[in-house]
């Protein structure tokens, strides 16, 4: 076998088990491999579970060998943002509040993937609670973007992005609160997808802010996120705020192209602050559109400038309350010395979170106290029904939107220094979670420095389908999959 | 402006030990990030109602059955301190 088995999608990768290529058991070896001569560069994984990777990889090796996978996800090498419970391994959620912790349960999206046999390759680094855009804010350290070492991989699912980016996983999990799939995928050049709110269940899924938080997956092509939706979507008894609508098979409604379909361009989104090089990469992506078939007109969604306010408001607010459960009594870190309760939970609390986690505890705590709550959470909430609005008189004239994913590419570590100029990374994202909508980011160029830059597609709720094959079409009419960073060259 | 006054109680409510120089920090940082967020009051909200839910899911019931729920000992394996069947913490009633 001569094909780079670290470089295939997943339709390829058991494409080739079912010719009988190749095996689970010599793809996870050539992971874990490549993750141990590569990842003390990349840092894109907190914890390695190599045996059970094996041991996974060789059960899905017999019913290969039987003729009888379990469906399109059988034997392929997945990894899995520390957020999301895995039973028996650790979950950090980047923290040292929760250093050592190992989840009694599985989340349900990690569950079904494995009752569909992918293997996990391990857990993938974050920014602390998934609050930041680079993944500078883990605990543990940083991790950095395969296509320029000295950058960002974008946040808070760095770790996953770099993984499916660098070749240290075929795909893999992620979750979005403000952004935290899609701005990491633009960065790192994949596809990042973040599927309507309420459509994968978040059982098991470490909270952050409940009302804006999302899994998703990210990976190498448009036809890898239809099939690892398809496995982990749908009603789930545990999760209550789990929509009971069918799940399609995303994967075979890809075809059909764009010709007839409307995007919308969001005027605000082509504002100060984008990139030139970024503006020219999505105006040539909306050209391509065009050309492929689809009209194209320009909308307005007035409110993207409050957006964020409204995001750093609502964020913390549910931030604040999620994270009380950290007191140093059920689980995680306790500090020693506590005089008494509340001054045992204060230490515990000022020892076990990182500055960025603190800080927005503190915000979401104001915003909510007496006194302040109608000024701040009080209007943000209303203001999040103005940004809800926006889409909706969009979505009457069009049927998916398009732009950019972020305002720039990736960044240099170190580079955004100050809270607010980090925050401004998620301006274009935090809408499609502040309004519950499907939206995904795919590679649409370079800049000249080759660092990739992400278009990204918004749709209606629950309308997967159609998103994804627009993405797909754009995808297959375009060339930039060819490139791939090459980190054995970097150092 | 926020006070220092506030960032201290805000700070008791959120059980943070916070040392004075992370005080002061805190409160320069709160403040230029709710100086931002002040542009909220720019827009006329009057009448709009709240959202504090994306999807329109309103008292999602199931029949109350009994099932299978985590056992003791598994509840208590990550517990940092434990006395037999208990979480235990540091004492909470005076003498």
């Amino acid at each position: 076998m001569t094909t780079d088995l670290t470089r295939l999608t997943i339709h390829e990768l058991t494409a080739a088990y079912r010719r009988r290529e190749t095996t689970p058991s010599e793809a996870t070896a050539a992971y874990l491999a490549r993750i141990e001569k590569l990842d003390g560069q990349v840092g894109a994984y907190l914890t390695v579970t190599r045996d059970r990777a094996l041991t996974t990889a060789g059960a899905a090796d017999a019913r290969y060998r039987d003729g009888a996978p379990l469906g399109p996800l059988d034997g392929v090498p997945l990894a899995y943002k520390d957020v999301l419970c895995t039973r028996g391994v650790t979950t950090t959620c980047g923290s040292r509040i929760l250093e050592g912790f190992v989840p009694p349960y599985d989340a349900t999206a990690v569950a079904r993937l494995a009752a569909a046999g992918a293997v996990m390759l391990g857990k993938t680094n974050m920014d602390e609670f998934a609050m930041g855009s680079s993944t500078e804010h883990s605990a543990f350290h940083p991790t950095r973007n395969p296509w320029d070492l000295d950058r960002v991989p974008g946040g808070s699912s760095g770790g996953s992005a770099a993984a499916v980016a660098g070749g240290l996983a075929v795909a893999a999990l992620g979750t979005d609160t403000g952004g935290s799939v899609r701005q990491p995928a633009a960065f790192c050049g994949i596809v990042g997808f973040k599927p309507t709110y309420g459509r994968i269940s978040r059982y098991g899924l470490v909270a952050f802010g409940s009302s804006l938080d999302h899994i998703g997956p990210l990976t190498r092509d448009v036809r890898d996120a239809a099939l690892v939706l398809h496995a982990i979507a749908g009603a789930d008894a545990h999760d209550s705020t789990c929509v009971d609508e069918a799940v399609p098979d995303y994967a075979r409604l890809l075809e059909g192209g764009v010709g007839g379909l409307r995007f919308g361009v969001p005027r605000e989104y082509f504002g100060a602050g984008l990139e030139p090089e970024v503006e020219a990469a999505v105006r040539a992506a909306i050209a391509r559109l065009r050309d492929l078939g689809a009209t194209v007109e320009e909308v307005s969604l007035p409110t993207t400038d409050y957006g964020l306010a409204v995001y750093y408001i609502v964020a913390p607010a549910e931030a604040s309350s999620n994270l009380a459960r950290y007191d140093g009594v059920k689980y995680g870190l306790r500090a020693p010395g506590g005089k008494d309760l509340i001054d045992m939970e204060s230490r515990t609390r000022a020892a076990g979170f990182g500055a960025e986690v603190k800080r927005r505890i503190m915000l979401g705590t104001y915003a909510l106290s007496a006194g302040y709550y109608d000024a701040y959470y009080g209007r943000a909430q209303k203001v999040r029904t103005l940004v809800r609005r926006d889409f909706e008189a969009a979505f009457t004239r069009v049927d998916l939107l398009v732009g950019p994913t972020t305002p720039s590419v990736a960044f240099k570590l170190g580079e955004k220094a100050d809270p607010l100029a980090m925050y401004l990374n998620d301006v274009f994202t935090v809408g499609g979670d502040l309004a519950g909508l499907p939206a995904l980011s795919l590679r649409c160029g370079f800049t000249a420095a080759g660092l990739p830059i992400g278009l990204q597609l918004i749709g209606r709720p629950f309308d997967e389908p159609r998103l994804l094959r627009a993405a797909y079409a754009y995808e297959q009419a375009t060339d930039w999959l060819s490139r791939r960073p090459s980190l054995e060259a970097t150092r | 402006m926020i006070s220092r006054q506030d960032v201290e109680q805000v700070a008791r409510l959120a059980r943070l030990h916070l040392s004075d120089a992370e005080l002061e920090r805190m409160r320069e940082q709160l403040d230029a990030i709710l100086a931002y967020i002040d542009k909220l009051r720019e827009l006329d909200v009057e009448g709009v109602e709240p959202t504090s839910h994306a999807v329109p899911l309103v008292n999602v019931m199931r029949d109350d059955e009994v099932a299978p729920c985590l056992p003791q000992e598994t509840a208590l394996a990550n517990a940092p301190d434990r006395a037999g069947e208990f979480f235990r913490v540091p004492r909470i009633i005076e003498d």
